[in-house]
């Protein structure tokens, strides 16, 4: 029974959530698309002047601009990679039964909740230094020439950090869902003589489709943005090797002042986002229904 | 049967899983471990396990010439402050939602989702320039707005998610026996409520706590909590690793403490209730 009193109600509920939300949508993307149509820059005050598109030429154009689209990509897809094989197999692994799986568990988990500014220095320092850390350490015994990881594969370095901090997230999504799996109808499949491999090929992974996609969408909202890791460990560098589009609009802004160029850019990462956003709505769209 | 648990099956999967799951938490042991050695002990070659000679000075340092605790406090008030926000203003929001559901709901919902997706570097000019001329850079208020809204979407969502579980039939009950407003919140919905603020407010704190775009991009020496403040070890002069280490066992033990209580609200609000 939806009287005018309740109706009221609800619109005075929802009031503040929806204003303030569209409030820091609305107003600063349009900031971002008005300050990116100007020659703006923060040395020269007072020097603001309209000029169309240029800043998207520009931007499009700037070598750092592809550069960073191809980072972007590669750091989100090798995570992807990473954390959904990754975490496929340590979620079969820890649905079976074991002596102390909840310390197991709680051990695998724990790295999603270590700040990234945290992971990035202890793995960048302790781990990957090509003089003392342990890597350099474990390769030396092992009569191997240490590798400089920062130097020699800055990309592939910066995922495995990523990768380290979003794996427990993919590990616990699939878990969850694993363990909603019903038992008899495995059984049934192994009772008629199937396989590991084909229990997991066509009973497993079809129920963890859901849970699957759900990680991808997720984690791509996150990774696409991926920024602290980057800044404390090599500053976009060497050269444009590690600058994904997040770290180059930063640096745009805030290191060269360029508020036109760099809105450019916040405008075509908007872009970007929205297309993966489309999918994943739709997605969560439709477990609403359900 | 195929699959017979065996004692010795148990025992290998076991091995295995022990392996693997020491294997990923190591760098955190790592750290807590160096924490505890001197600065040479913490770079030498071979490096020490644990046979080392154990000390607490690390910790002394840290507070003593950084000023840890400010740093600590900091994010205690951003985390904390902008979930208690983000909570007064979703449960209104939530309630209504799940118990007096009309034909936009779903839209809103949705809407509310998609304004998750916005990348933060989109609004970073427009945010940063606003804050600048508002006097709100490297300011606690400041930061706490912003981290109340861009967990407001999930703080509804999960929120929403709890409300709909709680049957409808104990608030028609109530409203039958001539219950209002105020008194179906307090006496009827709160208490069934409560669980789901709790878990809410747990998952939000653990996201602000470790949210490292916009504390890094708003905050100087005087509002930076600790995502900030163990950035600045990244500056290459000299190699204090005992003392990073020091500073970031005391950033990420508790909240690796709260995170372990919060295994289950963690994948429903982070998958805004699409996986349970």
């Amino acid at each position: 029974m939806a009287t005018t009193h309740t109706r009221a109600a609800a619109r005075l509920t929802l009031a503040p959530s929806v204003i303030l939300l569209l409030a820091w949508m609305a107003i600063p993307l349009a900031m971002t698309l008005y300050f990116s149509t100007l020659r703006y820059n923060l040395l020269m005050p007072g020097m603001e002047s309209y000029v169309g598109v240029e800043n998207y030429g520009w931007f499009l154009t700037d070598p750092a601009f592809k550069a960073a689209i191809v980072n972007t990509l590669t750091l989100v897809l090798g995570v992807l990679a990473i954390t959904l094989i990754g975490g496929t197999a340590l979620a079969l692994l820890l649905d079976q039964p074991m002596w102390g799986q909840g310390i197991v568990r709680l051990l695998v988990i724990a790295p999603f909740f270590v700040m990234p500014t945290v992971s990035a220095l202890v793995w960048k320092n302790m781990l990957m230094h090509p003089v003392n850390g342990l890597f350099a350490w474990i390769a030396q015994s092992l009569g191997m020439e240490p590798v400089d990881w920062f130097a020699e594969l800055p990309l592939f370095s910066i995922i495995v950090i990523v990768a380290w901090g979003w794996l427990p997230f993919a590990t616990l999504i699939i878990l969850t869902a694993l363990q909603s799996l019903d038992s008899e109808q495995r059984e049934a499949a192994e009772m008629d003589g199937a396989g590991p491999v084909s229990v997991f090929a066509y009973i497993t992974l079809p129920h963890l489709a859901r849970a699957l996609t759900v990680v991808v969408l997720i984690e791509t909202i996150f990774l696409l943005s991926v920024f602290a890791e980057i800044l404390v460990t090599t500053n976009g560098g060497p050269g444009t090797a590690t600058t994904n589009l997040a770290f180059l609009i930063y640096a745009q802004a805030l290191l060269q002042y360029d508020i036109g160029g760099a809105s450019a850019g916040g405008v075509i990462a908007v872009i970007l986002a929205n297309i993966v956003a489309v999918f994943l709505i739709r997605m969560v769209g439709k477990n609403l229904e359900s | 049967m195929a699959r017979a648990h065996t004692p010795a099956r148990k025992a290998a999967i076991s091995a295995v899983a022990w392996t693997v799951a020491l294997l990923i938490f190591f760098p955190i042991l790592w750290t807590v471990l160096t924490s505890f050695k001197t600065e040479g002990q913490a770079v030498s070659t071979p490096p020490v396990f644990v046979f080392f000679d154990w000390t607490w000075e690390n910790y002394a340092t840290v507070q003593e010439r950084s000023n840890y605790a400010r740093h600590a406090m900091n994010s205690v008030v951003i985390s904390v402050g902008s979930t208690l926000l983000a909570l007064l203003i979703a449960v209104p929001a939530a309630w209504s939602m799940a118990f007096s559901p009309t034909k936009h709901t779903k839209n809103i919902l949705m809407w509310m989702l998609s304004t998750k997706m916005m990348p933060a570097v989109g609004v970073l000019v427009p945010i940063y320039l606003l804050f600048r001329d508002w006097g709100l850079l490297d300011t606690l208020g400041g930061l706490v707005a912003v981290m109340a809204l861009i967990n407001l979407p999930i703080v509804v969502w999960m929120l929403y998610t709890y409300f709909k579980e709680i049957p409808g039939e104990i608030l028609e009950a109530a409203r039958m026996d001539g219950a209002g407003l105020s008194a179906e919140i307090i006496h009827v919905l709160a208490p069934m409520a409560v669980p789901g603020i709790a878990s809410t407010m747990l998952l939000n704190v653990i996201l602000a706590w470790n949210e490292a775009f916009w504390t890094l991009n708003l905050t100087a020496a005087k509002a930076a909590p600790l995502t900030a403040f163990i950035a600045s070890y990244s500056s290459p002069e000299g190699l204090f690793w005992a003392k990073l280490s020091a500073a970031s066992t005391m950033a990420i033990l508790p909240i690796l403490v709260l995170g372990w209580f919060s295994q289950k609200q963690l994948v429903r609000g982070l998958t805004f209730g699409a996986v349970k």
